[in-house]
């Protein structure tokens, strides 16, 4: 059975000569994989997505790491680290648990949540599964209400196509407004693209208009926007105000207490250390 | 009708939520949202919970929490 287990071996890159260098196919040559040490990174990464997507095994194709891989929700609970070096600079990775919505409640989400949130990360992968792509883009949508630095990562292609299931790449690209990338993680099927998007993303270098619908009647826009101001005015330095505005305007009681009880604040602080150490 | 009343292999469409506060979004966060197919799948012998094929995935709920699900039974998308 273990011998079913993806191994991120499989992804690891040929020596490449000189000559492959230069060679747009072969740009996964660049990749340095960091393992769990990135010293002093230039950007970081996010892997997010629904429970049993592969983000791990994505994880691991980045960075030759061996984080543990299962096919069943859960298997990460709480967020791994790593990096990779691509491009002369460094990334480092942080491969969060699984979750189905930035609304959720229960704990690991929270981890997931509250990093993509309140960490900044500078580039957001979403990983989704191919063959169930109706419900993880809801998961997709809320990411792209936070931040447009987004690039999806469609696994499990090889699945899909075992369906039957075709997807019109070009069309979803347009709607969701952000990369998106065909992989089969496990076999290293994408990497190179991924990496490049990512890559791209961080560096500012890459146009995005991300799909927002966001119809909300004036009143309750005015009524975030008076509430965010608020916010920020307590807790100085917090991103995404608007979010947890709108969260309060529907009585989530979770962000009532982070608010009352001021961790809300810590919260942000937190997550902001956690990245520069 | 709702959805603890959909015989075993019963198609419906989700026509609107009975639950409030985190059963609704946990409900709509795994794609159980007004428009939505629904089709039972099985039962466990004790008779709950009960599986449910919702966009793709399998789901089960307890019997109180499909009872607050309306359904449309036999319609398609």
């Amino acid at each position: 059975m273990s011998a079913d287990l993806p191994t991120p071996s499989s992804a690891r890159p040929l020596p490449a000569g000189p000559s492959c260098g230069s060679c747009a196919l072969n740009n996964v040559a660049n990749l340095k994989k960091l393992g769990v040490d990135p010293g002093d990174c230039d950007a970081v990464v996010a892997l997010a997505g629904n429970p049993n997507t592969g983000k791990s095994t994505v994880f691991n194709a980045l960075t030759g790491l061996r984080q543990h891989v299962g096919n069943w929700a859960g298997t990460t609970v709480s967020r791994a680290e790593g990096a990779f070096g691509y491009d002369d600079r460094a990334f480092k990775v942080v491969d969060l648990p699984g979750t189905y919505s930035l609304l959720s409640t229960s704990a690991d989400e929270d981890v997931a949540r509250n990093f993509l949130l309140f960490g900044d990360p500078d580039v957001t992968v979403v990983v989704v599964d191919a063959t169930r792509l109706e419900r993880n883009l809801n998961l997709v949508l809320q990411v792209l209400q936070i931040t447009d630095r987004v690039v999806v990562a469609l696994n499990l292609m090889d699945e899909a196509r075992r369906h039957h299931i075709e997807i019109d790449l070009r069309h979803l690209t347009r709607e969701l407004g952000v990369p998106v990338v065909p992989m089969v993680a496990r076999r290293g099927e994408g990497v190179p693209e991924v990496l490049a998007q990512i890559s791209k993303t961080a560096s500012g270098n890459r146009p995005a208009r991300p799909c927002r619908h966001q119809r909300l009647p004036p009143a309750v826009k005015r009524a975030i926007d008076e509430l965010a101001g608020h916010l920020v005015a307590e807790f100085p330095g917090l991103i995404n105000a608007r979010w947890v505005a709108l969260r309060l305007l529907e009585g989530d009681p979770g962000t009532e207490r982070a608010v009352r009880d001021g961790s809300l604040g810590d919260l942000a602080l937190q997550q902001a250390i956690r990245i520069a150490s | 009708m709702t959805l603890d009343e959909l015989p075993r292999s019963g198609r419906a469409v989700v026509e609107r939520l009975d639950a409030r506060g985190s059963q609704r979004r946990r409900l709509m966060d795994l794609g159980v949202l007004p428009g939505v197919e629904i089709v039972a799948q099985g039962t466990s012998p004790l008779g709950d919970p009960t599986a449910y094929l919702v966009r793709g995935s399998v789901i089960a709920l307890r019997r109180v929490q499909a009872r607050g699900i309306h359904i449309v039974q036999g319609e398609r998308l």
